[in-house]
């Protein structure tokens, strides 16, 4: 009886919390909608701004391989060819090592290999980036001028510090992908009288390509994005390196280097603007492809 | 024409639980032979043993003898690649690759050396043939096999396993995840390829195992219990804890 009256009280008290918890995580949720909306366009319209304010034309801006803003001409390739080119890099050095990495800890000695290289592998995560850049810069960057012509300095020295930075990244991603994969897979290729590297580049690589590929993906996105460490090696030269051993630059590292130079709402500070722009959509473009990716991977 | 399988007190072990403790069992050829018993009584285990599949399962090791003819195959002697060509295996889901029909049946073959497409197009055939897979899927080779049918899927797996032309076939509850009509499909074709292969299939179902099998064998705690020809097994069991078990008493 008495359970029975309490009932309506018990009811509105759990109605009021549900009430409650859900307010609280809709606010959480719509502030963070209004941030990230209020970031994007605020890059958006300072950067749209040199080109619509500042008569800046965008065909300049994007294939314009000269960057001289005393001389008005703000020709951004060089930036975006030193992104492209370095995160592609780092992505070609850091894949095959990353899902060798992967396997090692999944398939080749399951036993000690994850508890062995798990922690190592959450450390190289963990460091910050200007300690990759610093000691890029007093260990890499000697190796480099000693081994190979130029100055050390470089595309190749910022691909190579980028790489290590994205191992991380490919290589958790790669070792969850190869985790998931159902075991009777495996069993069926031992099964058919496969050895074990038949099986894993028979049967296990092709199945979890699309998630190492987002691996791949997502680790080229760090890289693209990532400033300081590739700002300390790579030269900042403002032109398009003709060798891998060359000086070079890349949009974020501009970015950086420059922002505290220019005065807000002058032509440099908006062109730096439209730089941001392009790592944002470059952002997006990487976002989607790494949807698509993981749709594909459902069929 | 092909050895006949045997082993002899054969025991596998996980860690230090003894699962299978010490059979002896000669698999008579051209036939089908059934391992029954509750859960957990070791016939699986007792299955992957013939195969050594269960070398891929860490902690795990087996002891005795393992014969087909006067050869022991349970000895770090045997190349394992070479003798799961001669003893396949189908297991409880069906685990095609993700890739097409056509290349889950050439995988085998192409890894142990063939390279020609046209003999590799007539294995394909011949293997989906001998599964009654053919008719079904010979205009879609080329699609994924994923987009098969559980039943379709499970012969598909079957016809990987005849790919590479083995003499023994072990099947491990191949229709305990399939419908009424899948399963009966796959009796169908067990019965079709006795003919020309020595067939050990691991079941659930009393009534698969009366229906399929020439011999059953009944498993208890890790040991054969009783192992004589199927009818009379079903009809006439001499020992009661076999009795019991057939008629679902227990287990």
């Amino acid at each position: 009886m008495k359970s029975n009256q309490d009932t309506p009280l018990l009811l509105r008290k759990h109605r009021t919390e549900e009430w409650i918890g859900r307010g609280y995580t809709t606010i959480c949720v719509l502030f963070l909608i209004v941030i990230i909306i209020s970031i994007v366009y605020f890059v958006a319209t300072k950067g749209i701004s040199t080109f619509a304010i500042n008569n800046v034309s965008l065909s300049d801006f994007l294939f314009g391989s000269t960057w001289s803003p005393d001389d008005n001409k703000f020709g951004a390739l060089p930036f975006i060819y030193g992104s492209f080119l370095t995160s592609l890099l780092a992505a070609v050095i850091a894949s095959p090592l990353s899902v060798c990495a992967a396997l090692f800890m999944t398939e080749i000695v399951p036993s000690w290999g994850k508890k062995l290289l798990q922690p190592v592998i959450e450390l190289l995560a963990g460091i910050p980036s200007v300690v990759y850049g610093f000691i890029g810069l007093s260990i890499l960057v000697p190796f480099m001028r000693d081994t190979f012509p130029g100055q050390g300095i470089g595309v190749a020295a910022g691909a190579i510090v980028l790489s290590i930075m994205i191992l991380p990244t490919i290589t958790s991603i790669a070792t969850d992908a190869l985790g998931a994969l159902p075991r009777n897979l495996k069993e069926a290729s031992y099964g058919l009288g496969a050895t074990r590297w038949q099986t894993i580049y028979g049967v296990i690589i092709p199945t979890v390509l699309p998630s190492i590929l987002t691996g791949v993906v997502l680790g080229m996105a760090r890289a693209f994005g990532e400033a300081l460490a590739v700002q300390m090696v790579i030269g900042n030269a403002p032109h398009i390196p003709t060798s891998l051993f060359e000086s070079a630059s890349t949009l974020t590292s501009v970015i950086t280097l420059n922002m505290s130079n220019t005065v807000m709402g002058s032509v440099q500070n908006n062109a730096l603007w439209s730089m941001a722009m392009i790592l944002m959509l470059m952002t997006f473009v990487f976002v989607f492809v790494v949807r698509l990716l993981e749709r594909r991977h459902k069929l | 024409m092909t050895d006949t399988l045997r082993t002899e007190n054969l025991k596998v072990y996980y860690g230090e639980h003894e699962a299978v403790k010490g059979i002896d069992m000669t698999f008579a050829e051209q036939s089908v032979t059934a391992l029954i018993g509750p859960s957990g009584c070791g016939k699986s285990t007792f299955l992957r043993s013939l195969n050594r599949m269960n070398d891929e399962i860490p902690g795990s090791r087996q002891t005795g003898n393992i014969w087909i003819g006067d050869k022991d195959i349970n000895s770090s002697e045997t190349d394992v690649t070479v003798l799961r060509q001669k003893i396949g295996m189908v297991w409880q889901r069906p685990n095609p690759f993700y890739k097409s029909i056509y290349e889950n049946i050439a995988f085998g073959p192409k890894y142990h050396g063939i390279k020609n497409r046209k003999q590799l197009d007539q294995i394909v055939e011949d293997s989906l043939r001998k599964a009654a897979l053919w008719d079904e899927v010979k205009d879609r080779l080329h699609t994924s096999a994923l987009s098969l049918s559980g039943g379709q899927q499970q012969r598909l797996c079957i016809a990987r396993a005849l790919s590479v032309n083995p003499d023994i076939l072990l099947l491990d509850e191949p229709a305990s995840a399939l419908d009424p009509i899948s399963t009966s499909k796959i009796e169908e074709l067990i019965g079709e390829l006795k003919k020309s292969l020595t067939i050990v299939i691991v079941t659930h179902n009393m009534q698969q195992a009366a229906r399929v099998s020439d011999f059953t064998a009944y498993f208890y705690l890790g040991s054969l219990m009783e192992y004589n020809e199927t009818s009379i097994i079903f009809t006439n069991p001499s020992k009661p804890n076999t009795q019991e078990y057939i008629s679902g008493r227990f287990g």
